[in-house]
C-alpha cells in the first residue's frame, strides 16, 4: 500500500498538527485525531487514502486501525476520491419541504451525475447529507466550509458556473482557520 | 453485602456485583441471556440488549422502579433491589424484540454454518424468539475474508458484539482489527487486506457468539453434534498458555481443539494458535475425560454420556461468578 | 414586545467583535463572578435562576453541575456542546456566528463556577466557518486578559479550545461527544458512571449545550433570581427557538416563555404565519424526534387550554396528545404537506445516523426507513403499519442511548395522529404519486425550472 506514494505532509499541515496536539493533555495526544484527519483531507485533494491516515497514526502515536475505526465512522472524512467541488446538499425534513429534492434532482440534471458520483472530469461530486443545521434558510448546500443557503435553482446554477473553473479542492479549512497556541 | 431479589428469589451478593451475575450465582433458570457480555473481558456488554431486566424497586432506600428497562450486564445491584426478568412480561416482549432486530439481517444459513449447534443466537431465537419473520427485505450481505490462514470471518453472520475487538485489545498485543463504518454498515475488519497474527488470535473464534469467526482448520469437516468433545492439556511452552482444552473427536481423529467452555459458554482460559490450530494428534495431548457440556444447546445433547439437562439444574449449587 | 436576554445586542453592527461586544456590556459577569463570587456562588446563582438545559433535555443546570465530583489532584473539565445537529434546530449555530463572545464569555464564568481550567467547545465538524469566527474571538478574548493565566489579576486560569467533530449527529449525545473529543468512535457510553464522576479522559465533567453556557451570562448578571421571574412556572427565562418549515419568516427568534404557541406562529412579530396563507396541518415542536402534532393539538392542549411555548405546556397530555420543548427546532407543515413522506426523512436520517452499537439501533432504524420507503413506493399494508408501530415500541427504552428513543417517537406520532394517511397511501398508492413527486417551494417553480435545463 504505501508504496504507492510518499505521505509527506506540508510544513504547514505538520505544524498546524502538532500545535493542536498541544490543546490535549501530555498523553492524549489521539484526541487531535479527528482536526489531524481534516487537515490530512484538505491537503490530499478532498479523500484519505490509507497512506494518509497511516501517516496521521504515526504522527500520534496511535495503531492504524484506530485510525480507520474514526475515519470510516464519521461522514465527512471520504475514504474514495472526490472531485474538485464536494456539493453535499441536505434533504432532511425543514429542507426537504423547502424543496430540497428539486435542488438535487436539477444539480443531478445538471451534471449528468447520481447522488454520490463524480463528474467524468473529476470537478463535480454530488453527495445528499442529512441536516446541517441550516434549516431557516432552506433549501441549502454546502461546499467546503461555505454554506449556501435560500437556495433557487438559479443560484445552483450560478454555483455551478462559478465551481466548474477552481482548479483546487473544497476544503472544509485551511491553515488559518485554527488559532495558535 | 447487598440483599437482591430475582424472580422471587432473594440472594446475598457482594456490592459491585452486577445483576446478571447475582442472576447467575441463582442458576441458569433466572439468568438472563447474553450475546455481548463476556466476563473475562474488560468493559464488554451493554450491547446486544438481550440481557435487559425490569427493576421492580431500585433499593431498600429507594424503592421505586427504573422507569426503563435496564441492562443487567452493565447495572450493578442495590440491597433491597428487586429485578423481573423471566416473570416480567415487558421483558420477555422486549427480548423477543431484541431476537428479532439481531435476527433481521443474519442469514439463515444455519445448515451451512460451522458454529450451528454450538451458536448462542440459535439458543437465544429458539428460546425468546418468535417462530415467524415479519422483514422481507433482502438482508446484508459481506464478502467472506480470511484474516490469516486460520481465521475465517464471515462478517454476514455478525451481531457486533464487540467480543473479538475487546478479546484482541485485552489478551493479544497489537490490535489490527476494529470495528469500521457505522450503524448497520459497520462491520469487523482489518480495513486493509491483513492477517491478524499473534499468538492468542484463534481465541476471536472462541468468543464469536455465532459463526461469524470461524477455525479454517475445521471449516465444514463435521457438525458439533457429532463430535465428541474431550478434556484434555498438555505442558504448553507459551507461559501465557494454560494448555488446558477440548479435543473434539470424530472416531479417533481430533477434528478441533478449542478453550474449555463454562456453563455460560464463555471459556474458561484463553489458549494460544500452537494448542489450537497445530495439536491435533491424540499423543500431544494428557486425555482427563469425556466433558460435560453444562448448557443448554444441541451439542449438550449429544447421546454418548448422561447429559444434565436444563430444568434438572438446581439452584444455588453453581459456584460463584468472580469477576 | 419581546423581551430579549440572550438577542439583546444582536442588531448591534459588530457585534461579534471584541471590541463593541465590550462596550455593551461584555465580559461582566467574568468580572463580577472573578471578582466578588466563589465558585459555589455561581452554581447556588444558576440554581437559583431555575435555568435548565437547552440542548434537548431540559434537565436542571444548577442541579447537574452541583452533580460534578470534586477529587483532589484530579482536573474537572466544562465541554461545551455544540454539535447541533437536530434536525430543526440552527439556534446554537446563529448564536456562535453572531455573538461568539456571548459563549466565551459563558465558558469563561461556568469554567470558573466549575472549577475547570481547561474546556473544550465541541463543535460539529460542518460549522468549520465557526470555528474561524470562534478561534478568532478566544484569540481576542486571550488578547484582552480574559483567558490564559491569572485572569483578572486573580489566581484562575483557564484556556479555551475550539474541537471539530466530523459528521455524526450522535455527537451530541454527551458521552458520545467525549467520546469524539478523546478521538474515538462516537460511541455513547454506558452509563453510569456519568460524566460528572468520570467524563473527559476519566475525569468529572460537566457538558452542556450553547445555549445553555450563554445563559449563564445573564443570569450572573442579573442575579439567579431576577432570571427566575422571566418566563412561566419552572420554564424560567427565554429560549431561542429555531423556526422553519411553510411559515413567512424562518429563523432564530428569542421568546420568553410562556407565550402561546398560536402566538408565536401567527404574529408577525415571530414566524409571521403560514406560507402563501395556507392552512397549517402540523407542527414538529422541539427539533425532529419530538412527537409531531396537528394543527388543533398544537395550537390547544386536549383540555382545550391555549398551548403556551414551555416545556411544561407542550408535554401537557403526555405522548398521547402532547409533546416536547426539546431543542426548540420548531418545523411548520402547512395543509399540502405529506406527513408519510415527511417522516421518511426522519426516519433516513435516524437510520443514517445510528452509531451501531447495540441491537435494536442499529437494525430497528434501518428497518423502519425500509417500510417506510415501501409505503411510499405504493407496495406497502396495512400490517405494515402495525408493523411499524411495534418496531418502534421495541426500539423505545431499550437503547444504550437517548437515539432510539429520538427514532422511535417521531413514527410512533405520525401514526398515533395520521394513521389515515398510511393508510391512503397504502390503498391507493398511484393517487398518492402525485404528492410523492410534488414538492413544495416557495421560491422555486419547478414547472418552469425544469423547462429551462
Amino acid at each position: 500500500m504505501s508504496e504507492l506514494k510518499e505521505v509527506r505532509f506540508s510544513a504547514e499541515s505538520e505544524d498546524l498538527i502538532q500545535n493542536l496536539i498541544k490543546r490535549y493533555p501530555e498523553g492524549k495526544q489521539k484526541s487531535a485525531l479527528i482536526p489531524a484527519l481534516h487537515i490530512a483531507q484538505a491537503e490530499y485533494d478532498g479523500w484519505l487514502s490509507v497512506p494518509v491516515m497511516d501517516k496521521i497514526a504515526e504522527i500520534l502515536n496511535i495503531k492504524p486501525i484506530e485510525v480507520y475505526e474514526v475515519a470510516s465512522f464519521y461522514s465527512m472524512f471520504n475514504l474514495n476520491p472526490v472531485g474538485k467541488c464536494l456539493i453535499e446538499v441536505c434533504r432532511t425534513s425543514s429542507c426537504w419541504l423547502r424543496g430540497a429534492n428539486d435542488v438535487v434532482a436539477h444539480i443531478e440534471k445538471r451534471l449528468g451525475i447520481k447522488d454520490g458520483e463524480t463528474t467524468p472530469d473529476g470537478k463535480f461530486t454530488l453527495k445528499t447529507v442529512e441536516c446541517l443545521g441550516s434549516c431557516g434558510t432552506a433549501p441549502m448546500l454546502q461546499i467546503g466550509e461555505h454554506f449556501h443557503e435560500n437556495l433557487t435553482l438559479e443560484n445552483v446554477d450560478e454555483l455551478i458556473n462559478k465551481y466548474k473553473t477552481e482548479t483546487s479542492h473544497s476544503k472544509y479549512l485551511d491553515g488559518s482557520t485554527f488559532r495558535k497556541y | 453485602m447487598a440483599k437482591v431479589t430475582i424472580d422471587g428469589i432473594q440472594i446475598d451478593v457482594p456490592d459491585g456485583t452486577t445483576i446478571l451475575n447475582a442472576a447467575r450465582m441463582i442458576g441458569p433458570d433466572v439468568a438472563p441471556p447474553t450475546m455481548c457480555y463476556y466476563s473475562k473481558l474488560k468493559t464488554s456488554g451493554g450491547y446486544c440488549r438481550t440481557c435487559l431486566v425490569e427493576v421492580t424497586a431500585g433499593s431498600e432506600k429507594d424503592p421505586r422502579p427504573m422507569p426503563k428497562l435496564v441492562a443487567s450486564c452493565r447495572t450493578t445491584v442495590m440491597d433491597g433491589m428487586v429485578v423481573a426478568n423471566n416473570t416480567s412480561a415487558k421483558v420477555k416482549d422486549a427480548r423477543a424484540g431484541v431476537v428479532e432486530f439481531l435476527l433481521l439481517n443474519h442469514p439463515l444459513d444455519c445448515p451451512v454454518c460451522d458454529q450451528a449447534g454450538e451458536c448462542h443466537l440459535q439458543d437465544l431465537s429458539y428460546d425468546h424468539g418468535n417462530y415467524k419473520t415479519r422483514t422481507d427485505f433482502e438482508r446484508r450481505t459481506f464478502e467472506k475474508i480470511d484474516i490469516g490462514e486460520k481465521i475465517q470471518l464471515h462478517m454476514t453472520r455478525c451481531i457486533l458484539c464487540y467480543r473479538c475487538v475487546k478479546t484482541a485489545e485485552q489478551i493479544t498485543d497489537g490490535r489490527v482489527h476494529g470495528v469500521i463504518n457505522r450503524g448497520d454498515h459497520a462491520e469487523i475488519s482489518t480495513y486493509i487486506e491483513q492477517a491478524i497474527d499473534n499468538d492468542f488470535s484463534g481465541n476471536v473464534i472462541d468468543v464469536c457468539p455465532v459463526g461469524a469467526l470461524t477455525d479454517k482448520t475445521f471449516r465444514f469437516k463435521s457438525r458439533v453434534w457429532f463430535t465428541k468433545p474431550v478434556d484434555a492439556h498438555r505442558n504448553c511452552e507459551n507461559e501465557k498458555c494454560s494448555g488446558k482444552v477440548v479435543l473434539w473427536y470424530q472416531g479417533e481423529e481430533v477434528l478441533r481443539v478449542t478453550g474449555r467452555k463454562d456453563q455460560w459458554g464463555e471459556v474458561e482460559e484463553f489458549i494460544c494458535n500452537t494448542c489450537r490450530f497445530d495439536k491435533k494428534q491424540t499423543s500431544d495431548w494428557t486425555i482427563e475425560g469425556p466433558r460435560k457440556i453444562n448448557r443448554h444447546s444441541v451439542i449438550s445433547a449429544n447421546h454418548y454420556m448422561n447429559m444434565v439437562k436444563p430444568k434438572e439444574f438446581k439452584l444455588n449449587e453453581i459456584k460463584q461468578i468472580t469477576e | 414586545m419581546a423581551r430579549k436576554i440572550l438577542l439583546e445586542h444582536i442588531d448591534v453592527p459588530g457585534i461579534n467583535t471584541y471590541d463593541v461586544y465590550r462596550s455593551k456590556g461584555g465580559y461582566a459577569s467574568v468580572e463580577k463572578a472573578l471578582k466578588t463570587m466563589n465558585p459555589q456562588d455561581v452554581v447556588e446563582e444558576v440554581k437559583k435562576s431555575g435555568l435548565r438545559g437547552r440542548g434537548g433535555a431540559g434537565f436542571p443546570t444548577g442541579m447537574k453541575w452541583s452533580f460534578l465530583a470534586k477529587p483532589e489532584g484530579v482536573p474537572s473539565y466544562l465541554v461545551c456542546n455544540a454539535d447541533e445537529s437536530e434536525p430543526g434546530t440552527f439556534k446554537d449555530r446563529y448564536l456562535m456566528e453572531y455573538l461568539p463572545h456571548l459563549l466565551i464569555e459563558g465558558m469563561i464564568t461556568s469554567s470558573y463556577a466549575l472549577g475547570a481550567n481547561t474546556s473544550y467547545i465541541y463543535i460539529r465538524g460542518e460549522y468549520f466557518y465557526l470555528v474561524r469566527i470562534l478561534e478568532k474571538a478566544i484569540s481576542e478574548a486571550y488578547a484582552n486578559g480574559w483567558l490564559g493565566k491569572n485572569i483578572l489579576g486573580t489566581n484562575y486560569s483557564l484556556d479555551l479550545y475550539v474541537h471539530p467533530g466530523a459528521g455524526a449527529y450522535i455527537c451530541g449525545e454527551e458521552t458520545a461527544l467525549l467520546e469524539s473529543l478523546e478521538g474515538k468512535r462516537g460511541n455513547p457510553r454506558i452509563k453510569p458512571p456519568f460524566p460528572a464522576i468520570a467524563g473527559l479522559y476519566g475525569c468529572p465533567t460537566v457538558v452542556n449545550n450553547v445555549e445553555t453556557i450563554a445563559a449563564v451570562v445573564p443570569i450572573i448578571n442579573m442575579t439567579g433570581d431576577e432570571y427566575a421571574k422571566i418566563g412561566i412556572g419552572r420554564s424560567a427565562g427565554t429560549k431561542l427557538i429555531s423556526a422553519s418549515g411553510h411559515i413567512k419568516k424562518p429563523g432564530v427568534y428569542e421568546i420568553e416563555m410562556g407565550i402561546t404557541v398560536e402566538d408565536f406562529i401567527y404574529s408577525d412579530e415571530y414566524c409571521g404565519g403560514i406560507l402563501n396563507d395556507k392552512k397549517l396541518k402540523a407542527v414538529v415542536a422541539g427539533g425532529s424526534s419530538v412527537p409531531i402534532l396537528p394543527a388543533d393539538l398544537i395550537l390547544t392542549t386536549a383540555n382545550g387550554e391555549k398551548r403556551l411555548m414551555s416545556y411544561e405546556s407542550l408535554a401537557d397530555g403526555g405522548f398521547a396528545t402532547g409533546t416536547m420543548l426539546g431543542s426548540g427546532g420548531f418545523i411548520v407543515m402547512d395543509e399540502s404537506t405529506s406527513i408519510v413522506q415527511n417522516l421518511h426523512t426522519f426516519a433516513r436520517f435516524y437510520h443514517h445516523e445510528s452509531c451501531g452499537q447495540c441491537s435494536p439501533c442499529r437494525e430497528g432504524t434501518g428497518w423502519m426507513e425500509k417500510i417506510i420507503h415501501k409505503i411510499l413506493d405504493g407496495h406497502g399494508t396495512l400490517e405494515d403499519i402495525d408493523l411499524l408501530w411495534d418496531i418502534q415500541r421495541k426500539i423505545e427504552g431499550n437503547t444504550i442511548c437517548p437515539l432510539g428513543d429520538a427514532a422511535a417517537w417521531p413514527v410512533a406520532s405520525a401514526i398515533r395522529h395520521f394513521r389515515h394517511e398510511f393508510e391512503e397511501f397504502v390503498k391507493n398508492p398511484s393517487a398518492q404519486r402525485e404528492v410523492k413527486y410534488y414538492f413544495h417551494c416557495n421560491n422555486i417553480d419547478t414547472a418552469a425550472a425544469y423547462s429551462s435545463i
